[in-house]
């Protein structure tokens, strides 16, 4: 990739930081905080339908799936899920534990709180929301935080988080609501990061006060960056759900690339000379020409009477193909935006064919029935009649775009740091109040009194860290970044494992069996607790960490104990060591004796291999220099 | 507080009106080297004199604490709320004639998202384009009767809805809905059962209990069924239209004299009581769910009987309840109590007395069960024998709320305490059914 000057193409980046508070209810009911893995106790369906603002004017992407009929399938079950969740009671009182929390983490954001909360409703109809709005509110603005420059805190946010989207299936979309309603603390940025490393360093900075608050949820998807990021040439993209803080730089770079890569396919499209008027609504149903196909996908659809409708783009050719950013190409921005509109699979287009089964031969025929002239590229897809021409009208409707600029979009990150089309930009926050909650004072003497307890705040938390514990700087940073800071308190305060040896495995040791493919995500906080128990009363040795922690991922919610059982590593005591190095010393005399001076090297390492994980450090050495003074030569 | 300035008063209000600022005025707010601007946004009634609302720019509204040092401008005059509709849909021709009734629950409506005002839709227009699925069932003619909460309903409203019904059900209205806050909506239809004798179209009654602002209101789905019941339905009976689980799935339609609503807030609140609703609409179609029900006959000839005798009183026995309270109503000029009694029709023996002066008083004194499901049975127990014997007229598995709204009926159709006494065990209206099914009880927790 070529490095980009990003203040010559005028990069500007805001964040939203959402952030799950760790309370013990939901925002406005009782209901655990919690996620469920089994299957729902409870299912419901729903369809929402688009309201009008006073316009008239209906969300064109809401509408557009309600006139599809879409349904949503709701999942629940009895700890996560009251009648408020389900929309079948109004909502209870704000939850003052979150509220406090918002305050708190405002304080220590420096912004001011505000005098009277009003909870607002802002419509939200893609079914993530059982009532079709997010209930939100703003309880302070104008704070700051501070990196190698000041960065103005718009606002300071607490809402609740919406249901999680579990999968679809035609004209139903399964979503489950034991997410929905847990608190979250929103956090926005000014638009005045102007690099990706920037804008990566004032999230860290925002995560780190979250965090230094000790009262957020720690863990995959507890923090989710939203990025709205625009160049000055190109649109304003609202990248949502950036998970993992490493990824912030990378994706603000991809979009970057993404918009500049689009501006150069316009330009390439006008020195062809392509125009609005040549990208017609023309579908063509060319079924026939797939009639022996090999092709799986063509072959399946047909099964169930689905068509194969196409449709040509006036000198595309090669543009399709034509990357983006690693692994996403034009082609790939139309296929999302058909799967969107049209609710197909995926789309085909002949920059990249032959494949998928499809031969030289049928894309001829192809390309005579369509009357492709050279230069021209032709996109198909395989479905439903009206859903394939939603997904060709979609298609077309990208291609014109293309010709002009690069489209405002939402669009949704992807754990690789790429994005994908998710819906269109909505319109202006359509919010308007929750009247069944009344708004609430915040009284100057409730917030002096946070004031005069606010958390430490991660500076001074450094400062603990590096003087009492004596952790190096690089450790404290892999801490920060690793947010395992509070379950690292946990367990200097209540084992007597070395803090040094707890920062190490919880950052590097974990971050590098995940990288061999270790799912150390099943290991929980609760067993790495148990873990550093064992290893501070010295009945698990640290050279067995990693064994240990890949069994316990191998066999979620066991004892550590029965992963020392399992995997044989309980800690030998010193005369069952002084008999395995006799019994070593006994099998491989002839050998020792040849080796004479050179022995002890040799002994050890016999040794170890058999002891490694179950000794202290140290005591092999001291027992095996004694035992080999002591053999008779 | 101030019509101009709805929810402000004191301290605010005095700061508003020096500035001449009006609700949707752009204003900016100076405090404590803060600056604030947004639009003046009414403030709730129950709120407090020393915020005002102001919507900011990014949609959310705050509350600003005003005090000695907060400078208020007025930096730009609102546009007052407009709703314009976006076109209706075409209308079909050749469809049914089905009238509309509003009373105050607000079964569609708009919102404005830059006050937060929330309008009714009440015009047939404003239905059509609210729910445009309207246009595909049914020609419509709305009408609004009244704008007031279900809760402030009484029995001279019910006398007047059933009085336009009847004129659209002459004017040939395939079918009559009329749109009910849910409160109450159970006793109307009891009132509307018993008032519109030989019916010969349907009457359905619809609320919602999702208010019509939200995405996710209950409304819109039960006015279609409520809508294409009234166009199509095979029956020609009161019901109630409102979901039958809490998934939007289907709508049942419930006897009016046998519906109640059993929860405050669940979309499937409304339950037919000692009976199973009598029909059901799911993806599209309405299906009969018995085959005993009063036929659609567009010859018959409706009559309207729609005088309510006001002086009844529903009374609840609980224990320790004291007996002047009968007796008050006694000195009041009731002339009918209905007693919501417990288990199988009793109430304590302190109360004989009182009832027995009553009913010498010529007042009709029926029993019914707060049990809510099941019938009354008098010949048990010694207390429901000696109640009989006093003179209380058992009223067998009619709910409470109906036999209240039947005595009311009663006695506007006849002075003749004997007669009335007949005409309250007579089955006017299917309120009594005579056999009760084992899966006629409760059945609130099927999803």
């Amino acid at each position: 990739m070529t490095t980009i000057d990003y203040k010559k193409v005028g990069l500007k980046v805001g964040l939203e930081i959402h952030q799950q508070l760790n309370s013990k209810k939901k925002l406005f009911c009782s209901c655990k905080t919690e996620l469920f893995k089994e299957e729902p106790e409870i299912t419901f369906l729903r369809r929402l339908r688009p309201t009008q603002s006073e316009l008239g004017q209906i969300d064109p992407a809401a509408f557009f799936e309600f006139q599809k009929g879409v349904r949503i399938l709701y999942e629940a079950n009895k700890d996560t899920t009251c009648l408020v969740e389900m929309d079948e009671e109004p909502p209870h009182d704000l939850n003052r534990e979150a509220l406090e929390t918002a305050l708190i983490i405002s304080l220590m954001l420096k912004a001011k709180p505000i005098d009277e909360i009003h909870i607002m409703r802002k419509t939200v109809i893609d079914g993530s929301n059982t009532t079709g709005f997010q209930r939100t509110c703003v309880v302070a603005f104008n704070g700051k935080v501070e990196t190698k420059k000041t960065i103005p805190i718009q606002h300071v946010g607490l809402e609740e988080d919406a249901a999680r989207k579990m999968g679809e299936d035609n004209n139903i979309l399964r979503y489950r609501i034991d997410r929905l309603c847990i608190p979250l603390v929103e956090v926005a940025t000014a638009p005045v990061i102007y690099t990706p490393q920037e804008a990566e360093e004032v999230a860290l900075a925002i995560g780190r006060i979250l965090r230094a608050s000790g009262r957020v949820k720690r863990g995959l998807g507890t923090i989710r960056q939203d990025l709205n990021i625009s160049i000055r040439d190109g649109a304003l993209v609202e990248v949502k759900g950036v998970q993992e803080l490493e990824l912030v730089s990378l994706v603000v770079e991809n979009e970057v690339q993404r918009q500049l890569n689009l501006l150069k396919i316009r330009d390439e499209l006008a020195k062809r000379g392509v125009g609005e008027e040549d990208i017609k609504d023309e579908f063509v149903d060319v079924t026939y020409v797939f009639a022996t196909t090999k092709c799986k996908v063509i072959c399946v659809a047909a099964e169930r009477n689905k068509r194969v409708l196409a449709v040509k783009l006036p000198k595309f050719e090669g543009l399709l193909k034509k990357e983006l950013i690693p692994g996403v190409r034009l082609g790939t921005e139309m296929a999302y935006r058909a799967r969107f509109w049209g609710r197909v699979g995926g789309i085909f287009h002949t920059d990249e064919l032959p494949a998928y089964g499809i031969t030289a031969e049928e894309l001829d025929k192809l390309k005579r029935v369509m009357n492709v002239k050279s230069g021209d590229a032709v996109v198909f897809v395989a479905d439903f009649l009206e859903n394939a021409s939603d997904a060709l009208r979609a298609v077309n409707e990208r291609a014109k775009e293309t010709l002009k600029e690069v489209p405002q979009e939402t669009r949704a990150a992807k754990p690789d740091g790429s994005t994908r089309y998710m819906r269109p930009r909505p319109g202006a926050a359509r919010m308007y109040p929750e009247t069944d909650v009344p708004p609430i004072q915040i009284a100057k003497s409730y917030i002096v009194r946070l004031f005069s307890h606010l958390p430490k705040l991660p500076k001074a938390y450094r400062i603990e860290l590096k003087e009492i514990l004596k952790l190096s700087d690089k450790l404290i940073d892999q801490l920060e970044r690793s947010r395992k800071q509070r379950l690292f308190d946990t367990i200097v305060k209540t084992t007597n494992a070395s803090p040094k040896l707890v920062a190490v495995v919880l950052t590097e040791t974990l971050k590098a069996l995940k990288r061999d493919g270790v799912e150390v995500g099943n290991v929980s906080d609760e067993q790495l607790i148990e873990l550093f128990y064992l290893m501070g009363l010295g009945e698990v040795a640290k050279e067995a960490t990693s064994d240990i922690i890949v069994w316990l991922s191998e066999h979620e919610g066991a004892k550590v104990v029965e992963a020392v059982d399992a995997l044989g590593l309980d800690i030998l005591s010193q005369s069952e060591l002084e008999r395995i190095v006799d019994s070593l010393i006994e099998e491989n005399r002839g050998l020792l004796v040849e080796r004479g001076e050179k022995a002890f090297g040799l002994l050890m390492g016999l040794v170890m291999k058999r002891v490694r994980g179950r000794v202290k450090g140290g005591l092999v050495s001291e027992i095996v220099k004694k035992r080999l003074k002591d053999f008779p030569e | 507080m101030s019509e101009k300035f709805p929810g402000y008063k004191g301290k605010a209000l005095k700061m508003l009106k020096e500035v001449r600022a009006e609700i949707g005025d752009l204003i900016r707010v100076l405090k404590d080297e803060e600056i604030f601007e947004g639009v003046l946004i009414p403030r709730s009634e129950f709120g407090d004199d020393k915020h005002i609302v102001v919507k900011l720019k990014n949609g959310y509204n705050i509350g600003i604490l005003v005090t000695r040092e907060t400078k208020i401008e007025k930096i730009g005059a609102g546009a007052k709320p407009t709703f314009s509709s976006p076109p209706s849909p075409k209308q079909k021709p050749g469809l049914p004639i089905v009238a509309i009734l509003s009373t105050g629950g607000t079964i569609a409506s708009r919102v404005d998202y830059r006050t937060g005002g929330v309008r009714p839709a009440l015009t047939a227009n404003d239905l059509y384009t609210v729910v445009p699925e309207l246009s595909d069932i049914a020609t419509i003619n709305a009408e609004i009767l009244f704008s007031i909460f279900s809760e402030n309903i009484n029995s001279k409203h019910w006398s007047q809805t059933a009085k336009h019904v009847a004129n659209h059900i002459e004017n040939g209205a395939a079918g009559v809905v009329v749109a009910h806050g849910t409160d109450t909506m159970g006793y109307t239809a009891a009132a509307l059962s018993f008032a519109l004798r030989d019916l010969p179209v349907p009457v359905v009654l619809v609320g919602s209990q999702r208010s019509a602002d939200r995405p996710s209101s209950d409304a819109a789905t039960n006015l279609i069924g409520a809508v294409k019941a009234a166009a199509d339905a095979p029956f020609a009976e009161v019901v109630v239209a409102m979901h039958e689980t809490v998934s939007d799935k289907s709508i049942v339609f419930h006897r009016g004299t046998k519906v109640r609503k059993c929860h405050t807030s669940r979309r499937d609140a409304f339950k037919s009581i000692n009976t199973l609703p009598i029909a059901r609409f799911e993806s599209g179609k309405i299906r009969m769910l018995t085959k005993s029900y009063h036929e659609r006959n567009s010859k018959q000839k409706l009559t309207l009987k729609s005088v309510f005798e006001e002086k009844v009183a529903l009374i609840k026995f609980y224990p320790s309840i004291d007996a002047s309270v009968v007796k008050w109503h006694v000195d009041k000029g009731f002339k009918g109590i209905v007693l919501e009694g417990t288990g199988l029709g009793h109430v304590g023996n302190y109360c004989f007395s009182a009832i027995k002066k009553a009913i010498a008083e010529n007042i009709i004194v029926g029993m019914t069960s707060q049990c809510v499901w099941g019938r009354v049975n008098m010949n048990v127990y010694d207390t429901g024998r000696d109640l009989l014997r006093i003179g209380v007229i058992p009223l067998d598995d009619m709910l409470p709320e109906t036999a209240l709204v039947k005595i009311m009926w009663v006695l506007g159709q006849t002075q003749d305490v004997k007669e009335a006494k007949k005409l309250l065990t007579e089955n006017v209206a299917n309120e009594f059914s005579s056999r009760t099914m084992l899966e006629e009880g409760e059945k609130c927790d099927d999803y």
